[in-house]
Order: structure tokens, then sequence, then C-alpha cells
């Protein structure tokens, strides 16, 4: 079963959610469970999950390279391009492909009747296999730094992930392609938001998205006990189920700076999240 | 001033509170352009509560589509759709739209023509008026893509507006991360303030974000937000950005006023004038304008 955490505004704890009830299943709990960080961006879950690396794989893509002595310049590459990636000057016996806007999709290359394009690899991220309390554990999907192909690397991390068991997606935060690339792989989605007018905005936004992709969702309440009337309002009429709420302490805040799992060491925050997991495997909330 | 001078507020990680920045810089800033380009998640606007006075629809990517009457299953799109975007499902090929880049290679390879791409428009880009100045903003249609381009176009109006007015700044509220739409809004900017929190997590995003950053040879600048949660990282994050020659240009503390005009729908500025939060941004938005003037400063 994949489990997406998402949530439409950043900085509202999906993190602090997928390492906990991964820390929690793994340590506590009979399920098998594997924590892929799917935001690649800015992968942060191995901050608080402290496993030893396995194997690293790249990812990559290939871009097309025109070799100019070869082209005619019929302009069929640059017509099929939806990307806008071929700059082509035919009077100067210029063309090039600009590798930033290129999706490596391969569409020149087969339209090209000269065979004057050859690929070549370059890489887009990485994805690292962890082993934790078990082997490949935890998997983390990096974005090479000044690549714009997020979804691509989301999508080759999640084809990393095991058959069986509990399945984490640390989702990037948002509701666009890269959200998109994560929960609608997932079987079911958590949407972490926090009790501010912010929080609630942008959950409206992902509950839209989450209802659209036809997913069965849950919410975990972050930062809780002040009491933001218009979100409680919202979860009643729209009856989303809420699965936990963590309540706001400073000493959460502490530990997370530091990089440290709270639920590790609170009984009364291991219990939240044992909450969460058993309301999603035992079926109230499906 | 020649030209608007552009500042763009990120910060790596979500939720460090490039939005309340944003907001403050607004209410301080005589004479800006306002943009939201946060367009997965646009939050600005709750504070500045714009009057909206024109909308227009944005491209929003193209999916391909299989006409299953023409399409007599050979499969080859199947075979060379490099996005694993076509599925063979109870003997019917079918385009996944969420994995579709809309690249159109299965129209090409299709020997039917049984496939077409279909555009969207489904992004909004909206034209606004509000109590600091004029404002644009942009919000993605729902599981819509191109924030990379939508970030493009606002941006450039924004630009447009703040020459027929002008205006002196271009203040933007950018996006988490640092995939395309971030890449989107650092292009050409003249400066990145980045807001970060004295955690782990923040820090390491942070650094990411400069890498990226770096390469557009723009300005940064850093703001360590709730600097009072955790002194340590905080030291060591101010020590760390010293080495790489980064200004912290303010630290503000943790303050629950932050949160109360965030319900009244205020900037902190308007809300608390008299507070801390209030007083280090005004010190900070001196120090960046002090800046723009000299700016081999920083």
């Amino acid at each position: 079963m994949k489990i997406a955490i998402t949530s439409g505004k950043g900085g509202t704890g999906k993190t602090t959610v997928s390492t906990g009830l991964f820390h929690i299943i793994t340590r506590y709990l009979k399920y098998n469970v594997q924590l892929l960080d799917c935001d690649v961006e800015e992968p942060d879950c191995h901050i608080f999950i402290k496993a030893s690396e396995n194997c690293r794989y790249p990812v990559t893509i290939a871009i097309p390279e025109i070799e100019t002595e070869k082209c005619t310049f019929c302009g069929k590459c640059k017509s099929v391009c939806a990307y806008n990636a071929i700059i082509m000057l035919p009077p100067a016996g210029y063309i090039e492909v600009v590798e930033d806007m290129c999706h490596g999709c391969g569409a020149c290359l087969y339209v090209c009747p000269e065979k004057a394009i050859r690929e070549n690899i370059k890489s887009v991220g990485k994805i690292t296999h962890y082993d934790y309390y078990v082997q490949d554990e935890f998997i983390e999907g990096r974005m090479d730094v000044g690549s714009a192909l997020q979804t691509r690397v989301i999508r080759e991390t999640i084809n990393h992930a095991g058959e069986d068991g509990i399945i984490l997606m640390d989702s990037p935060p948002g509701t666009s392609c890269p959200v998109i690339a994560t929960a609608s792989k997932a079987d079911y989605v958590i949407m972490v938001t926090e009790p501010t007018p912010f929080g609630l905005y942008d959950l409206k936004l992902m509950a839209d998205t989450v209802r659209q992709l036809g997913k069965k969702h849950g919410i975990v309440i972050n930062k809780a006990g002040f009491d933001y009337e218009p979100l409680y309002n919202f979860i009643n009429e729209n009856k989303i189920p809420i699965l936990g709420e963590i309540p706001f302490k400073r000493e959460y805040a502490e530990a997370y700076s530091k990089g440290m799992i709270p639920a590790d060491s609170d009984v009364e925050l291991r219990k939240i999240f044992m909450g969460i997991i058993n309301s999603i495997i035992n079926g109230k909330t499906l | 001033m020649e030209k608007p001078f552009e500042i763009v507020i990120l910060s790596g990680k979500g939720g460090t509170g490039k939005t309340s920045v944003a907001a403050s810089f607004a209410s301080m800033a005589e004479n800006a352009v306002l943009t939201d380009c946060d367009v997965d998640a646009a939050d600005l606007h709750l504070i500045l509560t714009p009057e909206i006075y024109r909308s227009e629809t944005f491209d929003s990517g193209a999916k391909a589509v299989i006409n299953t009457e023409k399409c007599t299953s050979c499969g080859l799109c199947m075979e060379l759709c490099r996005f694993k975007a076509i599925e063979l499902i109870n003997d019917v090929y079918i385009i996944d739209e969420y994995a579709c880049e809309g690249c159109g290679l299965c129209k090409e390879v299709c020997p039917e023509g049984a496939i077409d791409i279909t555009k969207y428009e489904h992004n909004n880009i909206y034209f606004s008026d509000c109590r600091f100045g004029p404002m644009i903003y942009g919000r993605l249609g729902i599981a819509e893509e191109n924030s990379g381009k939508l970030v493009a176009k606002i941006r450039k109006y924004a630009k447009e507006i703040a020459q027929k007015n002008n205006a002196a700044y271009i203040i933007t509220d950018g996006p988490p991360g640092i995939g395309c739409p971030v890449i989107s809004s650092v292009t050409g900017a003249d400066m990145v303030v980045a807001v970060t929190e004295p955690t782990l997590s923040g820090w390491h995003d942070l650094q990411r974000l400069i890498e990226l950053v770096d390469r557009f040879h723009t300005s940064v600048s850093v703001i360590i937000n709730k600097f009072d949660l955790n002194q340590y990282m905080t030291d060591m994050i101010e020590n760390n950005l010293k080495e790489k020659a980064i200004k912290v240009t303010g630290k503000i503390p943790y303050d629950e006023t932050m949160l109360h005009a965030q319900l009244e729908g205020k900037t902190i500025n308007e809300f608390d004038p008299q507070g801390l939060p209030s007083k280090e941004l005004s010190k900070i938005w001196n120090t960046i304008k002090s800046v723009i003037y000299e700016p081999k400063s920083i």
C-alpha cells in the first residue's frame, strides 16, 4: 500500500509525519515498511533517518546533439519539438539544442530524415538506497541542482519501491506536477496541515487536487492547539477524516531543528502516530 | 533609478516565512509592484487582499489523446514513449495523463493518425490592486502544469506595469524548492532574499538554493526567521554563510504575533509596528534599500 504524505503549504510537517510514521512502524509494528523521499528538490528525510548508504543509481535523460555536417536544415526537428528547445538559423548554418529546455522525449531523433541527431546521457539526479532496521528500507530521490526535471526524478524514485508492505512517500509541497507525480501513484493520501489561514487555504487546494485524482485521503493537523475554527469547519463540511492531531510543543520544534524524531522518546506522540497508521490500515477511513 | 529593481523572496524549504516577509516588504516599499510566483499555493493575496480588475488564462500544458476507434493496437506508441505514459489496459491503449508530458512523439509515430495532442489553458493570471500598489499573481489549475512558464509570464507583466508606473521595486513572493518555477523566478532578477530557519532541514535546503542562485550570478542575502528557536543552529548558519561571503541581513525572533497578524489579514508591520519582528524587518528593508544603491557592497 502506497501512502503519499502531502501538504499544499510548505513547512506544515510532511517530513515530520513521514519520518515519524516510518520510524514507528519499523521499530514497533509488524508491518514491512519503506520510506521514499520524493521531495527531490529538497530531500530532508535523511536528516532524521540516520541510515547507512547501500547503493546509488543515476537518473539520466538522453539529450540530443545535432551534427551540423549532416543537417540539411529541413526544420522538422524544430517543428516537432514541443518545448521550443531547438534553435535554428539556416543562413548562419547554426542549429543547437538548448539542454535546459529539452525533456529528452526523442521526437527530434525520430523525425530527422538525415539521421543527423545522436543522443548524449545527461544526469538529472540520483537515487540512493539506505539500510535502516532492514536493508533498502529508505530510498531517497535527489535532483541535481540546476535541473528542472523534478518529475522525472520522482517517477524514477517511485519505480525503486518494493512491491509489498507499506510504502510511505514524502511528497514535495504545492499542488503541481511534482505533487501529482507522487500522489497519482498512491493508494492513500495524507494531507498535513496547520491551524492557520495559509494552512487552510493551501489545504483546500490540496483537497481539490486529491479529489480530482480520485484518491482516498485523510488529514493530519500539525502544530495543533490553536483553535482555528475555519479549519475544523472546512474539515467537517467536507467530511474528511482527521487521522491525528500533533500538538504544538516547543520541545518538538527543538527536536526537529536538531534532526531528531520526537516520536522516538515521547510516548504521547508515539500513540498519535500509531493512531494515524492504524486508522489508515484498519480501513476506518477507507 | 533606471529600471525597477526586482527582489525575489525564496527559501528552499517551505514554511520558513517567505510570504510574511514579502508582505512586510510590500508594506514598507513605497512605489512597488508586487507579485506572487508561488503559483502552486499562492498565499500573499490572503494578507494583501487585492481587488482583481482583470484576469487571463494561460497555457497549462498539452496531453496526448488516443482515438480508440482508429487505434489498431500496434503498440508502437507505448514502445517509444519515454515517459511511460501509455498503458495497455484490457487490450486498450490509453494515455496516463499524469505522466504524459505532451511531447507529441506518439502522434508522430502512429501509423493510423489515431493520436491527437490537446492543449489546455487552465492556469490563471490575475491583475489586481492592493493597498500597497499593483499586484500580479498566478494560480495553477488543479493538477495542471507549466508553473515555470507561468512564473515567467507573471514577471514579464510585473515589469511592464512597473515601467509604466515608474515603480522603484518589484517584490516577488517566490515558490519553495529549487525546481523549474524557482529557476524561472531567479532568471534575470536583481536580488534574492532567502528566508531560512535555524533547523538542519532549513540549512540543508538553503545550501541547495544558494548553489542554484550562484549559477545565475544573482546577489543573495539571508534572513534567519525564528532564530531563537535554536541559537546553536543560528550561529552555525551565520558562521557558514560568513565563509561563503553571504550577508545575513537580519534575524527575526519567534513571535506569536506573526500568526495573529496573519489571522487579521495584516502585515506584521501594520499589526504590531512596535514589536520586535516589525522593527527587525524595517531594519532589513533599510539594509536592502541601501544595498540597491551600492550593489557591489553585498
